[in-house]
């Protein structure tokens, strides 16, 4: 078996292990033997031998584990979408929230919070946040593909501007509404995993799936993107076509994930470098293992969010922004 | 039939005043043709019309017969392969990824890289010198190195047509000696940009001249390498005798 596929399984099995682990921290701590038996009998239905407590089943099945997957799901569609979009944008800074969803889907969220309520119950913050973030995706590419050209500058310039209106627009209507109602938005607009449950889970997982597939499938392509336009054209792609796919599939993902999760930063922009150091820049390798480690970092971060203030859940965003940023500046002075 | 005819082609980049007009030239099979001109005679803008970067204005390319611009991009860069001045960013390619690329036109979209792949990966590196670099990181190679790289990956395309923009720019002598021996000795229908008049002199079977837009003469070197010319399109003046040893024109500045 090649190194490659070697680190692949690893990681696999890595990722496997810290979800399952990860399900015993948090405000309540459950042994590890428990968790284990908990997850044997909803998974492989074995009646376990000592009688689990109906309390610590539910925190472990109801509340953590669908918390895990969707942590694992959202760190892992951040990384790719950040990979990709670094390739296609040939800027190394690139991330998810640069095109202006994250702020999009904060505004949708604000809206539901402070005017409309519940309209659709649980699925209301989502389905307005995915509404937000797909009209700020649109905006952004009609304001830059003006003339039928789109270009990755002008992609990331509007990203910014549109992001930038967005977000006076929510701070605006927070300014003006009710205080109470600021708070509850702003734990959405940094991040958290709480609003987590089994029913939704499906959607995530689904577009991830996709995106890693239609991603994995340009993966030539996004190579020869990343040696500039002209030598793209030179081996037969049209670069706005790739760049069209792949910014629409990013804002597609971004918009499911952020509506979930809030605005979680610095993962999409962070792992993409760390995948890299690991296996190169070819994107058939480096995009499956950038998703791995999305993953794996999502959950262990989301166990120190759920631990440090305990009972308190910290905002992950708060936590990864902190890692992040501290990262930053170990690589630059490393350099 | 010529691998590339180029007839009465025209381009402006806004519609109005064209930078390029009334081109025709023809490139037959194992023949290096070069082509002069000043800074901002339109070279660069002409290979990229060429290489189908730059949609002409006005008049047609053909490639094998075909007119480029009824065929796909992939068509054409299954027959044509380009160097370019452009190196890919830093994000950490190895040479060998580099050389891949140039796969990229032969392969669907979920195709992995079989052993026919690495066999061609493989010789055009060893073809190019750079063999035992292959996993090397390109940022790391000279700027000599990185050239010869980009000339391994358009040998991985398979091309019946090369074209390459200014291939030995930035080069020491050494280099820019090597690769041009390298590139002549494929025997690919070449069409290439040159700045060292000396050079193109001594490598092309032909050359064609710009000046402002429009092609101003075409021959052997020996036809079209003149005092005359040298003035009157690049505005020095030069003594132009015969090499001593190989016979082609050579050009000594008159400073």
């Amino acid at each position: 078996m090649s190194r490659f596929r070697l680190l692949l399984l690893g990681l696999g099995v890595l990722l496997a292990l810290s979800c399952a682990i990860s399900l015993g921290f948090g405000a309540a701590q459950v042994p590890l033997e428990r968790v284990l038996a908990i997850l044997g009998q909803h998974l492989f239905g074995i009646v376990p031998e000592a009688a689990v407590s109906l309390g610590q089943d539910s925190i472990v099945w109801q509340l953590r584990a669908p918390r895990v997957l969707l942590g694992a799901l959202v760190g892992a569609g951040l990384a790719l979408v950040g990979t990709a979009l670094q390739a296609v944008t040939r800027n190394p800074l690139a991330d998810p929230h640069l095109l202006g969803v994250s702020s999009g889907a904060a505004f949708g969220a604000v809206v539901v919070v402070l005017y409309l309520g519940e309209f659709a119950g649980l699925l209301s913050l989502p389905l307005a946040a995915f509404a937000g973030a797909l009209a700020s995706m649109l905006l952004v590419l009609a304001i830059a593909s003006r003339s039928g050209r789109l270009e990755s500058d002008r992609l990331l310039l509007a990203g910014v501007a549109v992001s930038f209106v967005m977000m006076a627009a929510s701070n605006l209507l927070l300014y003006l509404g009710n205080p109470h109602a600021a708070s509850s938005v702003l734990f959405w607009m940094l991040g958290g995993l709480g609003l987590a449950c089994w029913e939704l889970l499906w959607l995530p997982a689904l577009c991830l799936a996709l995106a890693l597939a239609v991603l994995l499938g340009l993966g030539r392509a996004l190579n020869a993107l990343m040696a500039g336009e002209q030598s793209a054209v030179s081996l037969g792609l049209e670069p706005r076509r790739v760049r069209l796919l792949v910014f629409v599939v990013a804002s597609l993902l971004t918009g499911v994930l952020v509506s979930l999760s809030g605005a979680i930063g610095f993962v999409g922009l962070m792992l993409p470098h760390v995948a890299r150091f690991l296996v190169g820049a070819e994107h058939r390798r480096v995009l499956p293992v950038a998703a791995l480690l999305g993953a794996l970092f999502l959950v262990w971060v989301d166990v120190a969010a759920r631990t440090w203030l305990a009972p308190q859940d910290l905002p992950i965003g708060i936590v990864t922004a902190a890692i992040g940023g501290v990262f930053f500046v170990a690589l630059l002075r490393r350099r | 039939m010529p691998r590339l005819r180029i007839r009465e082609l025209a381009w402006s980049p806004d519609g109005q005043r064209p930078l390029l007009d009334g081109i025709d030239l023809e490139v037959g099979d194992g023949e290096l043709l070069g082509l002069i001109g000043p800074n901002g005679s339109g070279k660069t803008s002409l290979l990229r019309c060429a290489y189908r970067f730059q949609r002409p204005s006005a008049g047609s390319v053909e490639l094998d017969g075909e007119a480029l611009w009824q065929c796909s991009p992939r068509w054409s860069a299954q027959r044509m392969a380009v160097v370019l001045q452009e190196f890919p960013q830093d994000f950490g390619l190895r040479v060998e990824e580099v050389a891949a690329m140039g796969r990229t036109p032969h392969k669907g979209l979920f195709d992995g890289d079989d052993a026919e792949d690495r066999r061609l990966v493989d010789e055009a590196l060893a073809r190019v010198g750079l063999g035992g670099l292959a996993q090397q990181p390109f940022a790391r190679l000279s700027g000599g190195e990185k050239q010869r790289a980009l000339l391994a990956r358009a040998l991985v395309q398979q091309p019946q047509l090369l074209i390459l923009d200014e291939p030995t720019n930035h080069l020491d002598p050494r280099y820019q000696l090597e690769l041009l021996r390298q590139i002549k000795a494929l025997g690919l229908a070449t069409l290439a940009s040159f700045h060292d008049l000396n050079l193109a002199a001594a490598f092309c079977d032909r050359l064609c001249v710009l000046d402002q837009g429009r092609l101003v003469a075409a021959g052997t070197p020996a036809e079209v390498l003149s005092a005359e010319l040298l003035q009157q399109v690049f505005g020095v003046q030069a003594l132009v005798d015969t090499h001593p040893l190989a016979g082609y024109p050579r050009i000594t500045w008159i400073v």
